[in-house]
């Protein structure tokens, strides 16, 4: 029997097998917009044909930290910012694991912004689901990186001076090779959306949003929303990096000005992932690391036998 | 130490290439037979500035750079060399000269570059050379290494010198340079040499001072490491094939070790956006089921107080390496100091549950640093190697054979998905991760991709399968079970024995310290004891969880006790109060952090002032000696 005899493993999944039985329940609100992530989720980790304990879920801190305790996958739920190391590094040490990282807007674009756009460069081999919802939620309704300007708040009393961040073109921009943004109020779409990033050779970042209609009352619940894919009046191709910038501009704007814009924004099937590249100039091995540990085959190699020489 | 010994200074800027004739110098006279000891001291600059090294040789072991010095080679400053012939640089190019005199020895030796150096700028240099007896021989190494090769190559003409005049054969240097040069430099270097050798015996006569080589014989095959040479091979001996990290003087030089060779060995090396992303992969790598590690100096390791938390609460095994310099803030980048200790106790909030490890020399560093990851992996916790920038520059000959043991690639307690299958699961098959029921508080773990052993790791408090949980008789039983293992680890810590005793076993005083200082303790000892009095010390290792009872013991045996250590508000004394709850009574501090460690005099004047004349008593004294010329 292999060590990790869940990776590759090739049989029917049911939805359900993702659903903790016993404990806990979800305790997001009624209405709020992270069930729809949740729901996309299960069903679209079953279609990409990844198990419950071939699946690593690495999460941060706030409503959306939460997501790992409802799916049951095997789970790391980090601290405030940080599931994007924490992820990437588990990737690493064992590519076979499908590797999703999650956050809300604070989480992935204010406290974890730097290793968002590191990762984005690095283009590592994962899904990074980011629940977009305008708001800090678990600490009951501040001004988010991605809330509009001039919104008011306890910590913006005089409406924020500050432009949003505009996820999209920023990740574009940092390096992803996959950029999309869906709607918890898509749930179709949202799958596909999933299934595609998951099944995405490189870094796919999705910005899912994820109306919060106790915080954010104000905020458009992201409907009626329209597919760029699908709809004739947006021609553009996802694969042109240039066409895709001038379309995310289009929809960061379009978004805070009421019309919601959502679909695959940017494609780079070319882009090797990092992984491939470490391994294309011999900083890492072809073989799982985490593997080793378990072959009792393995010659371990002792630094007395490659490296002292050249110290005597 | 009177006896034979040469303590070699070679002395010039950042950039001029002393640290690697340093080394090559040390590993000759390693070669020759000797034991060698090296202290480097530089500024934090590219180009520049005054830097040294030193090289100790004698006979004997050394554990220290010793006091003072007694040959120095001293060449221009780079900026001697600008290419801007009028560009003024203060009065760099004499400082090689004129810093470094107040240390050398009556009776010691000064080659100097004459195409650089004008004594005549250094006031009363006649008088002073007159006064102390030292030996001047001015060498145009410049013109030398011009006319041969390039004048960069003068550092090549100054140990020509340097074995001319302490009666030392080429040999070793010349295949030392062979090995480590490309065909195109080392004929023009090993030219350089021998004009440079010769021409210094047929100007002088080198019988003329006292400093000589000394002759010494290794019984077995020597290696000549560094301390972070140390600390990386025991990380890649115990099974280490991960490592992020950020650049950070001096944790740098473990990084780019490791990074230079665990590519070789299959292992992953990661250069990140920051300290946070750096500690928190080695927590993911670990996760994920490889022995990985991280690090940084302060200011970096401020920022890894978080994933250390993480690592803590999720019981995810990790080591961190933490090597310090003078602080708060930026500090002095390149200068040692042992100031960080209560920052890394403390980081993190919470009741936190870490390990500390501070190794005392160079073979100890390779000890603990595979210890630090046995620990760490066994008990599911995260290990600190706190060490200095002293102890990770200076370089010590050790004996190939203490290098020569099993590597060890265990997880600790991980378990195969057969045991799995027979642990408790919830109803819904999540693994009873974190199960309550443990004898030394450690649950077994599963790894990511593994049937039967999913389960939720989380910086929340949580129940036995990884879950949310605030319900007050779970938390307590968690964090009950977390604390069990300190003292599971104090134990396994006593068994291996890991403080390290200095002098005779009975003994009227006793000197406490821990870290780099072990080794100028020990040495100090030796000449207290040799100069009538009556003096044991006592290194320690673990500075969390604390030798408690070991250390009241060795207070409770001797009268009165002086603690040693690189920092300003006497941090390991306050440790050493805070575990014990008493004896302020009975001990007394000398610290030192002007950016220089001790050198064992200042502990022998340290000791003789306060505790034998007695006027340090008082627990509120602290005394700083500072060294002369430091």
């Amino acid at each position: 029997m292999s060590a990790f005899s869940a990776i590759g493993e090739e049989r029917e999944i049911d939805r359900d097998e993702y659903t903790p039985g016993v404990e806990p329940q979800p305790t997001w609100c009624p209405g709020c917009g992270d069930f729809g992530v949740l729901k996309a989720l299960k069903q679209a980790l079953p279609e990409v044909g990844r198990t419950p304990e071939e699946t690593l879920l690495c999460t941060g801190i706030g409503c959306s930290g939460k997501l790992n305790s409802y799916l049951d996958s095997y789970g790391f739920h980090t601290i405030h910012g940080r599931s994007l190391p924490v992820a990437r590094a588990a990737k690493l040490a064992n590519p076979g694991l499908e590797v999703i990282a999650a956050g809300g807007d604070g989480d992935g674009y204010g406290i974890g912004g730097n290793h968002f756009t590191h990762t984005a460069r690095e283009n590592h081999d994962m899904t990074y689901i980011v629940f977009n919802n305008e708001i800090f939620g678990l600490t009951k309704g501040q001004t988010s990186p991605t809330s509009p300007k001039g919104h008011k708040s306890k910590t913006q009393p005089h409406g924020s001076a500050k432009e949003p961040v505009k996820p999209l073109s920023l990740s574009l921009n940092a390096g992803a090779s996959y950029v999309a943004r869906t709607a918890a109020v898509n749930p179709n779409q949202a799958k596909e959306i999933l299934i595609e990033a998951m099944e995405h050779d490189g870094f796919a970042h999705v910005d899912f949003l994820t109306q919060c209609p106790t915080w954010n009352k104000d905020a458009r619940q992201y409907v009626p929303y329209i597919d760029v894919n699908d709809s004739e009046d947006y021609e553009f191709d996802v694969t042109d990096r240039v066409e895709a910038a001038e379309m995310m501009r289009t929809t960061e704007q379009a978004l805070y000005d009421g019309e919601v814009l959502t679909g695959r924004f940017y494609v780079d099937e070319e882009r090797p992932s990092y992984q491939e590249e470490k391994q294309a100039i011999g900083e890492m091995p072809e073989e799982p690391l985490a593997e080793r540990y378990w072959d009792d085959d393995y010659e371990w190699e002792r630094s007395y036998d490659r490296f002292l020489d050249k110290h005597a | 130490m009177t006896d034979n010994e040469l303590i070699w200074r070679i002395s010039g800027g950042s950039g001029d290439g002393i640290a690697s004739t340093s080394q090559n110098f040390a590993k000759a006279l390693m070669r020759s037979g000797l034991h060698v000891f090296t202290h480097r001291h530089y500024p934090s600059r590219i180009r520049g500035g005054h830097t040294y090294t030193e090289i100790r040789a004698r006979a004997d072991p050394v554990t220290s750079r010793g006091d003072g010095y007694n040959f120095l080679l001293a060449l221009g400053d780079s900026f001697a060399r600008n290419p801007k012939e009028d560009a003024v640089y203060g009065n760099e190019e004499i400082k090689p000269l004129s810093e470094n005199l107040d240390e050398l020895r009556e009776g010691g030796v000064i080659v100097y570059d004459e195409g650089l150096l004008d004594p005549s700028d250094i006031p009363d240099f006649e008088e002073r050379v007159e006064a102390n007896d030292w030996h001047v021989y001015p060498l145009d190494l410049r013109g030398l290494a011009r006319e041969q090769g390039r004048e960069v190559m003068r550092n090549t003409a100054g140990v020509g010198a340097t074995c001319a005049l302490i009666g030392m054969d080429l040999e070793h240097v010349e295949d030392l340079m062979s090995d480590a040069m490309p065909e195109k430099i080392l004929e023009p270097n090993l030219e350089i040499l021998e004009t440079a050798y010769e021409s210094v015996l047929e100007e002088y006569d080198a019988d003329a001072h006292d400093v000589t080589v000394p002759a010494g014989e290794h019984e077995e095959q020597q290696v000549l490491l560094s301390g972070s040479d140390a600390i990386s091979y025991g990380a890649i001996d115990e099974g280490c094939r991960f490592i992020a990290g950020y650049p950070m003087t001096p944790w740098t030089e473990v990084f780019t070790i490791m990074t230079k060779n665990l590519p070789e060995l299959g292992g992953i090396s990661e250069q990140v956006e920051d300290e946070i992303a750096a500690a928190a992969m080695a927590v993911g790598a670990s996760h994920a089921g490889v022995k990985a590690m991280s690090g940084s100096s302060g200011g970096g390791f401020a920022l890894m107080s978080e994933p250390l938390g993480l690592a803590e609460m999720t019981e995810t095994p990790v080591v961190l390496v933490e090597a310090m310099r003078a602080g708060p803030s930026t500090g002095m980048p390149t200068k040692p100091e042992q100031s960080d200790l209560e920052h890394v106790l403390y980081t993190s909030q919470g009741d936190s549950q870490r390990v500390v490890l501070a190794p005392g020399t160079i073979e100890e560093a390779y000890e603990q640093s595979r210890l630090a990851f046995e620990i760490a992996y066994e008990y599911q916790i995260p290990a600190i190697l706190l060490y200095d920038q002293k102890l990770g520059g200076e370089m010590l000959n050790v004996p190939k054979s203490h290098f020569d043991r099993e590597p060890n690639a265990d997880l600790g307690k991980t378990l195969s998905e057969a045991q799995l299958a027979e642990q408790p699961h919830t109803p819904d098959g999540k693994f009873h991760r974190f199960q309550h029921e443990a004898d030394d508080g450690v649950s077994p773990r599963s790894v990511p991709g593994q049937k039967g052993g999913r389960y939720l790791a989380t910086g929340n408090e949580h129940g036995p399968s990884g879950h949310i949980n605030e319900d007050p008789d779970n938390r307590t039983a968690q964090i009950d079970r977390r604390l069990e293992k300190l003292e599971a680890i104090r134990e396994h810590l006593d068994d291996l024995g890991t403080q390290t005793y200095m002098g005779p076993e009975e003994a009227d005083y006793g000197i406490l310290t821990f870290g780099s200082q072990q080794g100028t303790v020990a040495e100090a000892v030796d000449v207290l004891n040799a100069n009538g009095h009556s003096v044991k010390a006592l290194g320690v290792s673990d500075m969390l969880p604390f030798p408690t009872a070991e250390v009241e013991a060795f207070i409770e045996s001797v009268d009165a006790v002086l603690v040693v250590e690189m920092t300003a508000s006497g941090q390991f004394r306050g440790l050493v109060q805070k575990n014990l709850g008493r004896y302020g009574e009975k001990l007394s501090s000398l610290l030192k952090y002007n950016g220089n460690p001790f050198e064992p005099a200042e502990i022998v004047d340290g000791f003789e002032s306060i505790v034998v004349e007695g006027d340090g008593l008082d627990s509120s004294t602290t005394t700083f000696v500072p060294a002369a010329g430091d």
